[in-house]
């Protein structure tokens, strides 16, 4: 066991993969928290897409990839948020024709270079093995701006989340939140490309974020739940992907996924397989099932906490 | 002598002026030329068909709308932007009820911006979360999360987190839309309290009902003005025909009790 866990690590080049997929499961957890509450996991799709052509033409051009990505990123959202005025077109159907149309200008632009297959498939599928000590540093600043913006930000963020009309009620402006919403979220995709690519980085973004959320009603546990099955999950994908012989990012993204299945069979609270065993031991009890009625006394509530966590009748006997 | 009288909340001071308020979505009137004023004290209900502008108005004066001609002013300052004097409080169903948060984190929401940003909520902040929630009888049910409670228990949380804003101008879109009675009668005790307080309330409803029972002043809004004015002058027949055509049915012991035509 101790050499199954060991030996992955004796290469530098494994070394740097499991930093890398530890920030990348870090910065995509937290943010994909709120990608999740908000709904956005088709605009997260989106906008790994359409950012496609703005790495490629920075790339053309000799540029810095992530500022490249970075205006793609704005242009997108920009062009979004203007087609889905027109009231005759959802936002969703915004979202595809320019998440489409924006991957299409990136493929032919790459197209034309002579290194197209390679190109083009370390973008899509990622390329972790080669992460470099220079892209660890990236990565890592990237991500502390995103995080630390996150957390300077995290009052209006979640307000504007849970109610959009109060948000702006408190004089909070939406559009410009939203915006920079789309540019933390466009910098914690482009993080993640090198690491698990174009096409599974969506699962980075929702899968950890959904699994914490069946785990938790609160929003701050959700956020530190995100973050650390999404850094699990990239860690114990690699040891599989290293020891199996199969590709890494793909590899991260099914143990994600599985935590996600296995918790929503199995979550205490909300999981398939446990409310139905739950209903099978316990005839419903008024104390468990439902509230306090508005007569009972409230001490208990206020010191306890998220529903569901007080100690049931049957299980105070035992 | 002068800033002394400006600064007392004194009942019958108007504080609350829309002039030739118009309101425009693109090409629609959603709100024409509406003069109103409100004076501290008082609870003014505003009552009108489905799309005739009562939340258009409520968001206008709370300025979360632009206005397209006229002007909403408070105590003489003219309104653009939200103002913390200003309390909105939103119809129930513009919110993500699956939100992980708990009904005391919804209340704080309303000092959210008070104290520095990078400092969590103190005990003070809390406490006084708690004591409006106390105060619509909503306290125990604190550490829950929001989307568990009822219709009537989230409009009462909703309540709690503005009693908490603290403003001047309470704004309320349909407080008693699919609410149960004790939820309808607190929220009545809770408008006539803060109208002792020197507060102003105004609510949009449906219940032609409990807009006579409960406020001073009665607004009849079809996207204009049909009529302002206490209830016995403005629920007569004619202005609610012109309010909600043909169709309306006229409550005719509500008629009677408050000694409009029959």
């Amino acid at each position: 066991m101790n050499e199954w866990l060991l030996d992955p690590l004796r290469h530098t080049f494994m070394q740097h993969a499991f930093l890398a997929i530890v920030l990348v499961g870090v910065i995509c957890g937290v943010t994909g928290t709120f990608v999740t509450l908000r709904g956005l996991a088709f605009m997260g799709d989106a906008l790994a897409h359409a950012i496609f052509p703005g790495i490629v033409i920075a790339y053309l051009l000799g540029g810095n990839f992530l500022i490249g990505a970075l205006i793609a990123a704005i242009v997108v959202s920009l062009g979004i948020g203007l087609i889905s005025q027109s009231s005759r077109l959802s936002g969703d159907t915004a979202i595809g024709v320019l998440f489409a149309g924006g991957f299409a200008l990136g493929i032919a632009l790459i197209s034309a270079q002579r290194t197209y297959v390679k190109d083009l498939t370390s973008f899509l599928l990622g390329s972790i093995l080669g992460v470099t000590r220079g892209d660890l540093y990236l990565s890592a600043a990237v991500g502390a701006l995103v995080l630390g913006t996150l957390a300077y930000f995290r009052r209006e963020l979640t307000i504007i989340a849970f109610d959009r009309t109060f948000a702006q009620s408190l004089g909070l402006n939406l559009w410009a939140f939203d915006l920079l919403f789309l540019v933390l979220l466009s910098l914690a995709i482009v993080v993640s490309l090198q690491t698990v690519g174009n096409i599974l980085v969506l699962a980075m973004l929702v899968t950890p974020a959904a699994t914490a959320r069946l785990l938790t009603d609160r929003l701050r546990v959700m956020v530190a739940l995100s973050a650390l099955i999404g850094a699990g999950s990239g860690v114990i994908g690699l040891y599989l992907s290293y020891h199996l012989g199969i590709a890494s990012g793909a590899s991260v993204v099914l143990v994600a996924t599985a935590l996600f299945l296995l918790v929503f069979l199995l979550a205490p609270q909300s999981g398939l397989i446990t409310v139905a065993v739950a209903r099978r031991l316990h005839f419903p009890h008024p104390e468990r099932d439902a509230f306090p009625e508005p007569e009972a006394e409230s001490a208990e509530a206020d010191r306890t906490g998220t529903l569901g966590h007080q100690p049931s009748p049957a299980t105070r006997r035992q | 002598m002068v800033a002394e009288l400006a600064e007392r909340p004194e009942r019958g001071r108007s504080r609350l002026v829309t002039a030739n308020l118009s309101v425009h979505f693109g090409e629609r009137s959603a709100l024409e030329d509406v003069s109103v004023s409100f004076v501290s004290g008082e609870t003014v209900s505003l009552l009108g068909p489905n799309g005739a502008g009562k939340s258009t108005l409520l968001k206008a004066i709370a300025g979360l709308l632009p206005a397209s001609h006229g002007t909403v002013t408070l105590d003489g300052v003219p309104i653009r932007r939200p103002n913390p004097a200003v309390v909105y409080v939103p119809q129930r169903s513009s919110v993500d009820w699956s939100f992980p948060v708990s009904v005391l984190d919804v209340v704080l929401m309303a000092r959210a911006f008070r104290r520095s940003r990078l400092l969590p909520f103190g005990d003070a902040d809390r406490d006084a979360a708690l004591a409006a929630l106390d105060q619509v009888g909503m306290r125990r049910f604190a550490p829950y999360q929001i989307g568990a409670l009822s219709g009537g228990q989230q409009q009462r949380v909703f309540l709690a987190r503005a009693l908490l804003q603290d403003g001047e101008v309470y704004l309320l879109d349909e407080p008693f839309t699919g609410v149960d009675v004790p939820t309808q009668e607190l929220v009545v005790s809770l408008f006539d309290s803060l109208r002792r307080a020197g507060k102003t309330i105004v609510f949009a409803t449906h219940d032609l009902a409990q807009a006579v029972k409960s406020s001073d002043r009665i607004i009849l809004l079809n996207r204009r003005l049909i009529a302002f004015g206490p209830p016995r002058e403005v629920m007569t027949a004619a202005h609610l025909r012109a309010t909600y055509g043909g169709q309306a049915v006229l409550p005719f012991d509500l008629l009677e009790r408050t000694g409009g035509p029959s």
